[in-house]
């Protein structure tokens, strides 16, 4: 088997869920069997005040735990994105929610541009599981972790009496990964 | 099943062994369960909380006795009356409660008080960055507290090593009597990482060993070289002294210099006559290497990562990194020294392991290099790889 | 008591522990050492059982001479020594012995927690007014204007009154006693220590070498002569008029009431989750992110 390591790096404010989605992924990665760390950067604010969280998933042994080139980035506010961006590698895919980042510092070959708070209140009702939306559907276009997988680690981690709206949220990032798909 | 059950690869048939995502910090409470601890006592502090969490929801379940007390001082002196009392004691703390615990650690050292001190090292001086890495307490757990007092420092850099090293502490610190310091990264404490513990049955536990002679013959300071040494616990019909003054054999406060000679000579045997029990270290890579990286924690991933990097553009790299930092390991340092050309040393700190290379670097023409930084973010790999390369 | 005190008392020394003391001649905290063993005798409380634990401090070396468990701790903090030994070993009677400057002083956040806590044990505060080991150094218990030798021109310093300090805190036993009733002292000694809970006994003693001779209070006759006069009990003091109140140490237990006590709020909890853990159902995750 080809040797691989992808990083994910999900940025965006605190209290939006990304480190949570950034266990899950973790959590999702290693129900697959992979080798995965994560690790995240907060500041002393529960609420608000930036946060990002780095999943590296490999089949062979992770040395540093951090992402430095990205493989894929969700990055939820301007701030976010405009820190981030350059570390995208070439062929990395940038995942936007168009509500809160309006411009982008460089060109980017490969992007989703959703406002998947709107459509998050939309569809559930309620702008909490965005982190899932935009998780799910970053997962299904990373062709690495299944779906199964993924929902098995929602599960895993969160608690039953949320299990019900984030499993909806998770169908509705895939949905909206295949209208990307379809986009590109 | 309980949750500690679940997680620690207890082998039933519904739980075959299995990988599993664990925080660093998780994994010293799981370590600490493993071991044995029945007491933590201690005070909240980013980024150590974690472990202090876990175990205020496991300790009551198993009968084991969790307090927080009203700072991390009281939270170290209970750890040492708990475990004067019989208990397998430790805490849990960063920067700042560490500095204030160094008193107590000092007294744990001087009454042979065995206990486990985890700092989860955060930026300093001061508050400085709770939240962000640093590797700027390496000397202050050496020498924090006033006083020449030995040092047990363990220091993992990966999840899996977090639990094997605090299942260590707790056996040093029984088996030599003494406060046993575990060091973790930030980084470490908070990252998650796909895991596989080992059944529990497996691990290798060392109990305290009680004494065997009746209670009027028992010197719980005796001249003794064989560890484990006997300690006897409160209300077990030793009725002994413990005390932080200078004692003899029996405990009682001495000022005679004969008897202060023989105590803080115990003291110093425990550690060096011990070096071959006490010093891990891990090589990486050092086959024909001119160039050696000297790391430990989480500057020894990213030195990892760097190393393989440079192999595989045909440089002689390689990483000697030491998972017991005090004693520090001297005979594997000055054999390094002695076989590479340049030593690289990484840390998040102005240097303070490089101040012991420096120490052991006996030939003036062998290259010593320190790599430090102190912003709160850590060394990177790419770092590392641009000194090797400028080395080469 | 049908056995001469002394007899009693040499029941509960440490043969090993080589005398004489570090005491000076004339103090009174081997009275006050007297008094809680006669506690401890007539309570017929088992050696191995009883644990004193102490700070830094004349009053602080009691423990090395008596035969029980004990440990001689840091300045300030034989509290939570005393917290950790209790909560681990509930059934050893836990006596802390302290002093004003050790438990008010360097030690006064851990005195008042332990209050608060109610953990059972019982803390003697032997208050002799200042720092008598080091030399006579001012203390939170030197009285204002009075001399020592870190306030040669006088203490400026408001004081602790210890049993209202403790009150505050939530103690559930709070009394008084001086070095000079030791009778009285020693019941007022075994009553804390029967309570269930944090009892503080405030002990007024003298340290004529330094507080006494920078006072001009005397030698240490007149300074036991000054606890005797000077001191009244509850009972008498609640019929004085305030003013004649003023200056007069007050003996007696002020506060005694009835509250859950910590060690047994602990089991109480480890039994209810003990009870609720059930073989077969695994228990709820608790992965989701701190922070």
């Amino acid at each position: 088997m080809n040797r691989f390591r992808k990083e994910f790096r999900l940025s965006g404010s605190g209290g939006q869920g990304l480190i949570v989605a950034g266990i899950i992924l973790a959590k999702a990665a290693s129900n697959e069997g992979y080798k995965v760390t994560q690790t995240q950067s907060f500041g002393p604010e529960a609420r608000g005040g930036s946060s990002r969280t780095d999943v590296v998933i490999s089949n062979n042994e992770i040395y540093f735990p951090e992402a430095q080139s990205f493989d894929y980035l969700i990055a939820l506010t301007q701030e976010a994105c405009d820190k981030y961006l350059f570390d995208l590698k070439e062929d990395g895919l940038l995942l936007i929610d168009s509500n809160y980042v309006k411009n982008l510092s460089m060109t980017v070959n490969n992007i989703v541009e959703v406002d998947f708070s709107d459509i998050t209140i939309e569809k559930l009702g309620t702008a909490l599981p965005m982190n899932i939306v935009t998780l799910s559907c970053i997962v299904k276009l990373s062709n690495l972790i299944s779906e199964k997988a993924l929902e098995r680690a929602i599960k895993e981690i969160m608690k039953p009496s949320i299990h019900e709206i984030n499993i909806k949220a998770m169908k509705l990032g895939f949905e909206l990964s295949e209208q990307a798909k379809m986009m590109q | 099943m309980t949750k500690k059950e679940e997680k620690m690869n207890v082998p039933t048939e519904k739980n075959e062994p299995h990988t599993q995502l664990l925080q660093g910090n998780e994994a010293v409470a799981l370590g600490a369960l493993a071991a044995g601890v029945n007491f933590f006592g201690g005070y909240p502090i980013t980024p150590s909380t974690e472990v202090a969490e876990y175990l205020s929801e496991e300790l009551p379940k198993v009968g084991g006795k969790y307090i927080m007390l009203e700072d991390e001082i009281a939270g170290m002196c209970s750890v040492i009356g708990a475990s004067l009392a019989g208990a397998k004691a430790m805490t849990a703390t960063s920067g700042p409660g560490f500095s204030l615990m160094q008193e107590a650690i000092g007294y744990a050292k001087q009454a042979e008080v065995p206990c486990v001190v985890v700092n989860v090292m955060r930026s300093g001086p001061s508050t400085g960055l709770p939240t962000k890495p640093s590797q700027g307490d390496i000397q202050q757990a050496r020498w924090g507290s006033h006083g020449d007092a030995p040092a047990i420092v363990l220091y993992p850099h990966t999840v899996r090593e977090a639990f094997d090293l605090t299942v260590r502490a707790f056996n040093l610190s029984e088996k030599y009597r003494t406060c046993v310091t575990l060091l973790l990264d930030e980084v470490l404490g908070h990252m998650r990482e796909a895991v596989v513990l080992p059944d529990p049955s497996t691990l290798r536990i060392i109990n305290r060993l009680k004494p065997s002679v009746p209670p009027e013959w028992y010197k719980h300071y005796e001249e003794n070289q064989k560890y484990p040494t006997p300690l006897a616990s409160y209300g077990e019909g030793y009725r002994f002294h413990v005390t932080g003054l200078a004692h003899d054999s029996l405990g009682f406060p001495t000022n005679k210099s004969s008897e202060v000679a023989v105590m803080m000579n115990r003291l110093k045997k425990k550690i060096i006559h011990n070096i071959r029990d006490l010093v891990q270290i891990e090589t990486f890579k050092m086959d024909n290497a001119k160039i050696a990286v000297f790391a430990a924690g989480i500057c020894a991933r990213s030195a990892k990562s760097a190393v393989n990097q440079a192999r595989f553009d045909g440089i002689p790299v390689g990483l000697l990194r030491p998972l017991t930092i005090w004693p520090f390991p001297d005979d594997a340092a000055k054999k390094m020294l002695r076989d590479v050309d340049v030593v690289i040393v990484p840390e998040l700190n102005e240097g303070q392991m490089c101040r012991e290379i420096e120490r052991l670097k006996m030939d003036p023409k062998s290259k010593l290099i320190s790599l430090t930084k102190v912003d709160g973010e850590i060394i990177t790999p790419a770092e590392i790889l641009r000194v090797i390369r400028e080395v080469n | 008591m049908a056995t001469i005190p002394q007899k009693i008392i040499h029941r509960y020394l440490r043969r090993n522990k080589k005398f004489p003391h570090v005491w000076c001649m004339g103090c009174t905290n081997g009275i006050v050492l007297g008094s809680l063993i006669r506690a401890i005798a007539e309570l017929e409380l088992q050696k191995d059982n009883v644990t004193l634990v102490s700070g830094i401090g004349c009053s602080s070396r009691m423990p090395v001479y008596v035969d029980f468990n004990t440990c001689h701790t840091l300045h300030g903090r034989p509290i939570p020594f005393a917290t950790g030994i209790k909560l681990f070993k509930p059934e050893q009677n836990v006596i802390v012995i302290t002093g004003d400057g050790d438990a008010t002083a360097i030690g006064g956040n851990h005195f008042i927690h332990a209050c608060r806590r109610n953990i059972d044990m019982t803390i003697l505060v032997m208050n002799n007014n200042i720092y008598g080991m080091t030399g006579g150094q001012s203390s939170p218990t030197t009285p204002l204007n009075g001399i020592s030798v870190t306030t040669p021109h006088g203490s400026i310093d408001p004081v602790f009154d210890i049993c209202k300090l403790a009150i505050g805190a939530g103690a559930t036993f709070v009394a008084r006693a001086t070095a000079f009733h030791t009778i009285e002292t020693s019941k007022i000694i075994r009553d804390a220590v029967i309570h269930k809970g944090t009892s503080v006994v405030e002990i007024m003693s003298t340290c004529h070498v330094s507080y006494g001779k920078l006072n001009k209070k005397g030698g240490p006759a007149e300074m036991l002569r000054f606890l005797k006069d000077n001191s009244i009990t509850i009972a008498e003091a609640e019929k004085l008029e305030p003013e004649k109140k003023e200056g007069k140490i007050i003996r007696g237990i002020f506060h005694k009431v009835e509250q859950p006590e910590y060690c047994e709020r602990y089991q109480a909890l480890c039994d209810s989750l003990q009870k609720d853990e059930k073989p077969e159902a695994a228990s709820p995750k608790k992965e989701e992110a701190k922070k």
